[in-house]
């Protein structure tokens, strides 16, 4: 009974001496991107009540868009659909720096990230994580894939996965030799080449399985062994690695695809002053590896390695060696126009026969 | 009398201020929002400006009317089978099943419904999938020796369209055919009926305004739905509410996205309109 | 003499009820039979056999010569006119009497002459193209008869068709029904629970009830020679008294009765003296203020009111002990003198009351 009264004030007391009891924060991000062990720590150190929306990029912009930018306190969009959504809608203030401690973060991404989102003379983001598209491959049923167009080899017909969205469209086109990024410039040279991409998928038809949507539906399918070559995110097969041997992430030799997410507070946040603070704490070494050791992304953080697992550290020299890295793609901003190209292009294969 | 009058009209306009206050706010303004916004495009410039380019594009672009033509057909097909599977299983429960086990079956029905329509799919997905249940035992009683993918395919995709619209169809069809006086039915058997002229000329006549309304309900919900189509049908079947979602989601084009959504409302009206004219009914006559 | 349907023995039991007890009977062609019976006394379950709807748990139905169990409704050469009639309300009624035609297989133009010929038998040659809903209460039951009798059906059953008519209407088509049925010559099986209906249109009644035949009989020995008290009390009013035997003769019986009167009278039954019985006895049977008392049976009674009506004016009297008795009071102005209160003397001839055993 003594107890249960100690405890019960002990309640009391923590709510009352946290800062901002009561108070929620909404944040608008990405399965995983906010564990449960953070969000609870997050909550204890600051008394704000956390509330989390799982989307992805094109939602998210959908989402802020309907809203002109209200409803969220912070969002974790990719760097490259920054600059141009918020050109045409504006739905995310500028960032501000001094609110941010900037020697959390590596430099370089850090600054890259600012000027990837720079629209006029504000920026609008900083880096949270980053991990590239590669293939996920079980090497005992299907070897030999090492690049892009395993996706389209007679050789793992029905054993093929992949997401029908742009990424997809821009590893194909390099696969064929080609620099998508080079042509962002020019609609129409790009247009041309993402319509000979198109008909490639859709003389590849009969090779995929299935258009993966759900990701945790796609491992179930590699584990499975329905699904042996796969398109996806380097995390999931770091994953899938861990249970078994034969599975793993694979760069594939046209070069992974490289993403950075990021942080960008929505236009009309109302609680700008928690979305710092979750940016802050989030970001702090222990807590960024605790993020990386569960969900295996890679983090923009300083300082982490101390705190990662081994097998973790492991995953990224396994799959990437130095020529690799230097061969990463990282996505450019996106500009204006090159969506509806691509959107009316992901139209036409899904309805090919 | 006319202060009477007066407070009654009165009562009348607070009673039905929430309807109109919903249809309003709810149905009628961001209706009209969606109408303007399709009714604007992109110029050259890259200006917003009144146009019926979304509208041309549909018609101008196979892609859009070919999906949307697939999409009705699969629907009337989802339709009909449904109906055909609804309507002795409705027949049953009215008719041949004890007062006891009528509300049983009732429940069964209703069953699969009290959870969402993604789990149900994931059910059938778990089901049929390539390492799913049904392949596991057809390999165990050695029916088949290597394992068939069942999903992805148009039937599947029909399957589950029918299996997520039956409950729409079967109820109004109960309801219907517990108003058929059992004695007409003995008296077609009587005169010389057998089943199938009995079926033809007294109960169908009879269920008529359920199977027309079973029949709306079914074909607006597989047109509209987006998940069983999108999950198990898979790579080949690309669904009208899809293109919609892609162009709001995808492509960011809102304008686009709403003249689709108009024309999916004024096609869908215009099919069921045919219907009704096919068979001789009126609408009024199917929701009284 | 042509037996157009024989049941032998029919049994009927849904669980531990048994609906029809063994009841047989033969139905000669071309005749009206009706049974009559209380609601719930089995007579629907029977006709339901009959049709095919139903099956017996036992015994044998023939029509024609033909055995009929096992043999579907539609493959029957009987036809029922339901309760509520069941005409096809999707249908108009040319197409309603077309149904069976169609069914058979008949060709159009045949069928157009068959229609034609039945609604100007049945007297509404102009509703061909009438819809069901447009029809008066009278004309729906001749269509509803004329949909089966197009097919010509070997027995035509009728399940109480008139239940739903009033009363005048009802008078009217028992006429009607009759009329037609001895023009077309069909057998009919006519269900019914007013025994008047019975009365009036058929060759032979059979009396049923608690699922067996009281008694099978023309409407007129039925009347006059009730085989047991159900079907004396059924059929026609009756007076009834409680009374114990007190002396035999020859043909005769005398009772005494529980209000202290001494009867002679006729018993269906044999009985020995002391055997407690149910005495029956017609209103129209009792002669009023009777001038030649010789022979018969005598009370005195009190006038409690003259019910007038018409041909069936009836006095209600009271005897001493306070029983009530009905009294015919024949409208030939005889009588016009009887005021309520009045004191008449009445009399009956021992050959119209009738006693039955009393069932314990």
């Amino acid at each position: 009974m003594k107890k249960a009264i100690l405890l019960a004030l002990m309640m009391v007391l923590s709510f009352t001496f946290s800062a901002h009891a009561g108070e929620t924060f909404n944040l608008l991000t990405w399965k995983g991107y906010a564990p449960t062990e953070l969000i609870k720590k997050f909550e204890a150190e600051t008394g704000y009540t956390v509330k989390v929306t799982y989307s992805n990029n094109e939602e998210m912009i959908a989402k802020l868009r309907a809203t002109r930018g209200a409803g969220f306190d912070l969002a974790q969009p990719s760097q490259d659909r920054i600059s141009s959504v918020q050109k045409k809608y504006s739905i995310y203030q500028p960032m501000d720096y001094s609110q941010i401690k900037s020697a959390l973060f590596i430099p370089s991404m850090l600054n890259a990230v600012k000027r990837n989102t720079a629209v006029e003379n504000n920026s609008y983001a900083v880096p949270f994580c980053w991990g590239t598209s590669g293939l996920i491959v079980n090497t005992a049923k299907a070897p030999g894939a090492t690049d892009y167009t395993a996706l389209i080899s007679e050789k793992y017909k029905g054993r093929v996965s992949y997401r029908l969205k742009r990424p997809t469209l821009i590893a194909m086109a390099f696969a064929m030799g080609k620099d998508p990024f080079a042509l962002y410039g020019s609609p129409t040279e790009y247009k041309k080449l993402m319509n000979k991409v198109a008909d490639e998928l859709i003389k590849a038809k009969p090779i995929v399985k299935n258009y993966w949507t759900n990701g945790d539906a796609l491992l179930q399918s590699m584990r499975s062994g329905e699904v042996t070559v796969a398109m996806a995110w380097d995390n999931g097969g770091w994953k899938l690695h861990a249970e078994n041997k034969d599975i793993d992430f694979i760069a594939p030799a046209s070069g992974a695809l490289g993403w950075i997410d990021t942080f960008a507070i929505p236009a009309k946040a109302k609680n700008t002053k928690a979305a710092y603070a979750w940016i802050n704490f989030i970001m702090r070494p222990e807590n960024a590896a605790m993020f990386t050791n569960k969900e295996k992304y890679a983090t923009a953080a300083v300082g982490v390695a101390k705190f990662l697992d081994k097998a973790v550290a492991d995953n990224f020299s396994r799959s990437f060696s130095e020529d690799t890295i230097d061969n990463i793609k990282w996505y450019p901003p996106v500009p204006a126009h090159i969506e509806a190209i691509e959107g009316k292009l992901l139209d036409k294969i899904k309805a090919a026969n | 009398m006319t202060a009477f009058t007066k407070k009654k009209s009165l009562l009348f306009w607070l009673f039905l201020a929430p309807v109109i206050g919903w249809l309003g706010l709810l149905i009628i303004i961001p209706h009209i929002d969606l109408l303007i916004m399709s009714l604007k495009a992109e110029n050259d410039m890259g200006d917003l400006v009144w146009s019926t380019a979304n509208y041309m594009e549909f018609f101008r672009e196979p892609i859009y009317w070919v999906t949307f033509v697939r999409t009705a057909l699969y629907s009337v097909i989802t339709t009909v089978v449904t109906l055909m599977i609804s309507f002795p299983i409705a027949f049953y429960i009215a008719k041949v099943a004890s007062n006891k086990l009528r509300g049983a079956y009732v429940i069964l029905l209703l069953l699969p419904f009290w959870v969402s329509e993604l789990v149900r799919v994931y059910g059938w997905m778990i089901l049929l999938r390539e390492s799913g249940v049904l392949n596991f035992f057809l390999l165990k009683l050695g029916i088949i020796t290597t394992p068939i993918e069942m999903l992805y395919n148009d039937a599947t995709m029909i399957m589950g369209l029918v299996y997520s619209s039956m409950l729409f169809m079967v109820v109004p069809l109960i309801s219907v055919m517990e108003s058929l006086d059992d004695s007409l039915v003995e008296a077609s058997f009587d005169l010389g009926g057998g089943v199938i002229s009995t079926t033809w000329n007294i109960i169908i006549p009879h269920a008529k305004p359920g199977i027309t309304s079973g029949c709306i309900v079914v074909f607006m919900l597989s047109l509209g739905n987006y998940l069983t189509p999108n999950l198990m049908g898979g790579k080949n079947s690309l669904w009208f509410t899809e293109q919609i979602y892609n162009q709001f989601i995808a492509s960011f084009n809102w304008n686009q996205g709403a003249a689709f959504g108009f024309l999916l409302l004024l096609l869908s009206s215009l099919i069921i309109w045919f219907g009704l004219k096919v068979t001789k009914q009126t609408l009024g006559k199917v929701v009284a | 003499m042509n037996i157009d349907l024989s049941a032998k023995d029919i049994v009927k039991k849904f669980g531990a009820l048994t609906a029809v007890n063994n009841i047989s009977f033969d139905v000669p062609k071309g005749s009206f039979f009706s049974i009559l019976g209380p609601s719930g006394c089995g007579k629907t379950t029977l006709l339901r056999m009959i049709a095919g709807f139903d099956h017996p748990t036992s015994g044998s139905l023939k029509i024609c010569g033909r055995d009929m169990l096992g043999i579907a409704p539609n493959k029957r050469p009987v036809n029922l006119v339901f309760q509520h009639l069941a005409l096809f309300p999707m249908m108009n009624v040319s197409e309603n009497i077309a149904f069976g035609l169609h069914r058979r297989g008949v060709d159009k133009q045949t069928i157009q002459k068959k229609v034609h010929e039945i609604l100007e038998r049945v007297g509404l040659p102009e509703y061909a193209n009438k819809r069901i809903d447009q029809l008066s209460g009278g004309q729906k039951q001749r269509i509803a008869i004329a949909r089966c009798l197009v097919l010509d059906p070997t027995v035509l059953l009728l399940d109480e068709p008139l239940g739903a008519l009033d009363l005048k209407l009802r008078e009217q088509m028992k006429v009607e029904l009759k009329k037609l049925q001895s023009e077309v010559g069909t057998t009919f099986i006519y269900i019914t629970h007013d025994q008047s209906e019975a009365l009036v249109m058929s060759d032979s009644v059979a009396v049923m009830q608690n699922g067996v035949f009281e008694q099978i009989a023309s409407p007129r020995e039925l009347y006059a020679e009730p085989a047991t008290s159900f079907v004396a009390s059924f059929v026609g009013d009756n007076n009834t008294w409680s009374a114990t035997v007190s002396g035999i003769e020859n043909d005769c019986i005398a009772v005494e009765t529980d209000s202290n009167l001494h009867f002679k009278t006729r018993s269906k039954d044999n009985v020995s003296i002391g055997q407690k019985v149910d005495l029956f006895l017609r209103p129209e049977a009792i002669v009023i203020n009777p001038h030649d008392v010789s022979g018969l049976n005598l009370l005195q009674v009190t006038v409690k009111a003259v019910l007038f009506d018409g041909a069936n004016s009836r006095l209600l009297t009271v005897t001493k002990a306070g029983r009530e008795l009905t009294v015919s009071l024949p409208q030939n102005r005889q009588y016009d003198y009887i005021q309520k209160g009045d004191r008449i003397s009445l009399g009956w001839s021992p050959e119209s009351g009738i006693c039955f055993k009393r069932e314990e």
